[in-house]
């Protein structure tokens, strides 16, 4: 261990500003990242699976009111 | 030979792929950490102080990762582009699409704790000297890439634009490299070289490469979770994403 205590870790021999100042920016961007692209996927596998929804639902539609005229017919 | 030109083209498939990336991005996580872990205690808990910048040289455990991966990452990114743009893959264009947020991360990261150690050491955040500018001009290459990208509707063209705008950035990444050995700058030397026996204790080399292995690790395991939202997207209406989608797909439990 390089370090006597706590504090002087935290100190950073007086580059405490700079040091943490840049660990702390990459820490949060590194962590930002994947949670967005987990968050965005999620997103988008909800509106795809609406999307099918919809048109399976649009589908069976058309094929029943196709079969309806036919009978008619 | 007819039957391994068939397997490459089968592994460079979405459909074979998607699933093989899920399966890969757990470990890759899972190295990610496990080197950030080790270079970190050793950066910031074990390496000795510096014997010219004192404590704050810590800062070079994020800063020569973030730019080694910047500009890493622009050439995968520009290579997958070139093969895209030479072989009409499908597979390469998104794989250089899904690298481009991730190689602007680590460029504008690179800038930033480059600001951060300039300030102490060299009494200032900013100078135009070729290092720190061609880096910049390397971010704006990103954004520009990106931008490109996100201007046009067909993603077939929108490769097509953004691999030649890639191929022509390349010309940056050697100004980058050697800008230190080239012009006179401000920015210290190579910290690691082929050529010659680093000029570093053993403890600060150590280090430095465990936490840029861990930022390699990072960029695979996030360029892999981006081409698969990016291959979704883009192979929506064919019939793997849409049985996958209505959950008869394979690993549909556990990345949905």
């Amino acid at each position: 261990m390089h370090w006597n205590s706590f504090a002087e870790f935290l100190a950073m021999g007086n580059h405490a500003v700079y040091v943490w100042g840049s660990v702390g920016v990459m820490a949060v961007l590194m962590i930002a990242e994947p949670m967005l692209l987990v968050r965005g996927r999620k997103t988008l596998v909800a509106r795809l699976k609406r999307q099918l929804r919809a048109e399976q639902h649009e589908s069976v539609a058309n094929r029943s009111t196709s079969n309806t005229h036919r009978s008619q017919a | 030979m007819t039957d391994r030109v068939i397997n490459w083209y089968k592994y460079a498939s979405p459909q074979t792929f998607y699933p093989l990336a899920g399966k890969l991005i757990p470990w890759f996580w899972a190295l990610a950490a496990l080197f950030g872990i080790a270079g970190l205690t050793i950066g910031f808990l074990i390496a000795p102080t510096d014997a010219q910048q004192g404590e704050g040289y810590r800062i070079i455990f994020l800063h020569v990762p973030a730019s080694w991966l910047s500009m890493f990452i622009y050439l995968v990114m520009a290579f997958w582009a070139g093969i895209g743009l030479a072989f009409n893959i499908r597979l390469s264009g998104m794989m250089a699409s899904a690298l481009a947020p991730t190689g602007a991360l680590f460029a504008f990261l690179s800038l930033w704790t480059g600001a951060l150690w300039g300030k102490p050491m060299w009494g200032t955040w900013w100078v135009w000297d070729a290092r720190l500018t061609s880096e910049l001009i390397l971010l704006f290459l990103y954004i520009g890439f990106i931008a490109l990208q996100a201007a046009i509707d067909d993603p077939r063209r929108a490769d097509k634009a953004g691999a030649i705008l890639a191929l022509v950035g390349v010309v940056n990444i050697p100004i980058i490299y050697f800008s230190v050995k080239w012009w006179n700058t401000l920015h210290q030397g190579a910290s690691v070289s082929l050529t010659k026996a680093p000029s570093m204790a053993a403890m600060m080399l150590w280090g430095m490469l465990l936490c840029a292995l861990a930022c390699w690790m990072y960029s695979i395991a996030i360029a892999l979770m981006r081409v698969r939202t990016i291959m979704l997207e883009r192979e929506r209406h064919t019939d793997w994403v849409r049985a996958l989608l209505s959950g008869n797909g394979h690993d549909t439990s556990r990345h949905p």
